[in-house]
């Protein structure tokens, strides 16, 4: 094998998007949970180390960059730099969108909830799996495994369908619970676009090994 | 060894069908197949010894001056037989013109050099050959440069001046084809960069074939990229194809250094 050093690095830069991964799913998961707990001390924990992510991402676009510019990636090479430009900004997004439930948590403060917590944790759980499953396809190019976990983003669709129509009934029935209400919505929503970003994901892994741009779930959303 | 389909290629300039090519007992050619686009810029890439140069070579016949050659299979440019006894070689070598890694212009004046052709092809008239000369030069980007100095030794030029002397001296005689060996090799980045910007423009009126060890060049320059290994062309197609999604795994392996 030629040219060592880079293809080290290259393998290294994959590691971190591995990482980065992580991280997210963590924070994600810790989301979910310290919402379950009402513990605002967690959530806030989750809103610091989201810098981390941010900062993560940023360490590895300018990793993407400086190789692009010195050693002059081609092929599959090219596509995988190209596609981690991509898949980090959708893993900063959903750190994002875990820092927003935190939020949430935080503005609900100790307000009694309105509905037992069911299906926004399965949302959490199908989108961690997706999440799991997706970072797995990446590291072994996995192309199959990729287009697979797409079909799970419905049930995240189905379930966001769900709560947002039993939240608006009670609403109506209720305008009190419409504060409330309203912030279980946005809860669900952030995790309905986590699962939108995993596919995103998805896609950027079977670019990267086929070389071709293909939309392969489109979220109703 | 896989049956290499040719791919459809706009407006083909040269065909070559089943070509072998042979020094001696050693076959340096393997059953090519390729279509040349016209007035496009076509790269030849791969390792050292792969067959890429004499491949350009059997275009305007320089393979005929090796003695041990022996040459199976047809190569067609507009349509006829490179190798056919009809052809005269001198009006070939006219049609195709060749531009090598070093520079070699003739120890004579700029002038000199760029009507050389014209004078060898019976054209005598001063002011025919004035004008020959200045459009072979400004196709070559090297006008503004000499227009001074028309009658200094063009060995006096730097590296990059005399290779565009010798893109110029090619031109004068008014090629179809212009075939290129790794022009720029002795060259640094900006006599390199010159050079490239002339070859894309070249391409308006002549078809280009070039040769390099530099993918980057390839990349930058070429508009179909052919990629050879051990004789053989192993994948031929569309530039950002080539460096963006190559078919073959041995393309792939070779650009992006992980062959060998």
């Amino acid at each position: 094998m030629t040219r060592e050093a880079y293809h080290k690095a290259l393998k290294k830069l994959e590691d971190e998007v591995l990482l980065m991964g992580k991280m997210v799913a963590h924070a994600i998961r810790n989301s979910v949970e310290a919402l379950q707990k009402r513990d605002i001390n967690a959530s806030k924990e989750i809103i610091k180390n989201d810098l981390l992510i941010n900062k993560k991402r940023f360490d590895i676009e300018e990793q993407c960059i400086a190789l692009i510019a010195t050693q002059q990636p081609m092929a599959v090479d090219l596509r995988t730099l190209t596609s981690i430009l991509n898949i980090v900004t959708d893993l900063e997004r959903m750190g994002d969108h875990a820092e927003g439930i935190a939020k949430i948590n935080i503005l609900m403060g100790d307000a009694p909830l309105i509905k037992p917590l069911i299906d926004i944790p399965r949302m959490a759980d199908i989108g961690l799996s997706m999440l799991n499953t997706c970072l797995k396809a990446f590291v072994d190019r996995d192309t199959e495994m990729a287009r697979r976990l797409c079909n799970e983003d419905d049930q995240v669709d189905a379930l966001h369908d769900q709560i947002y129509r039993e939240l608006l009934v009670l609403m109506m029935e209720n305008p009190r619970t419409i504060h409330m209400a309203t912030y279980l919505t946005w809860i669900s929503h952030n995790l309905e676009r986590i699962a939108d970003r995993v596919t995103n994901i998805a896609e950027r892994v079977v670019f990267m090994v086929t070389g071709k741009m293909e939309e392969i779930n489109v979220s109703k959303y | 060894m896989m049956e290499y389909e040719k791919i459809k290629v706009p407006e083909p300039i040269v065909t070559i069908n089943d070509l072998n090519l042979y020094y001696g007992k050693t076959k340096a050619l393997k059953e090519i197949n390729l279509d040349i686009p016209k007035k496009k810029i076509t790269s030849f890439i791969g390792p050292s010894g792969c067959g890429k140069s004499t491949l350009i070579r059997c275009l305007n016949r320089l393979n005929d001056l090796v003695e041990s050659v022996t040459i199976e299979g047809s190569i067609r440019i507009d349509g006829q037989d490179v190798y056919s006894p009809a052809v005269d070689v001198t009006e070939l070598r006219k049609k195709v013109g060749m531009v090598f890694q070093k520079p070699n212009p003739f120890p004579k004046t700029i002038y000199e050099n760029v009507v050389y052709g014209p004078r060898v092809l019976g054209i005598n008239k001063k002011s025919t050959l004035d004008e020959l000369c200045e459009n072979a030069l400004k196709k070559a980007a090297l006008w503004d440069e000499v227009k001074d100095r028309l009658r200094v030794n063009a060995l006096d030029l730097s590296g990059g001046q005399q290779q565009r002397i010798c893109i110029a001296r090619a031109i004068a005689t008014e090629p179809e084809i212009i075939l290129l060996d790794e022009p720029c090799s002795a060259l640094d980045p900006i006599a390199t960069a010159k050079i490239e910007d002339m070859l894309v423009e070249l391409k308006q009126d002549y078809t280009v074939i070039i040769v390099t060890h530099n993918m980057q060049q390839a990349a930058r320059i070429s508009d179909y990229t052919g990629f050879f290994m051990l004789g053989e062309l192993i994948e031929f197609n569309v530039t950002t194809d080539i460096f963006t999604n190559p078919r073959e795994k041995q393309t792939e392996d070779y650009i992006t250094g992980r062959f060998g």
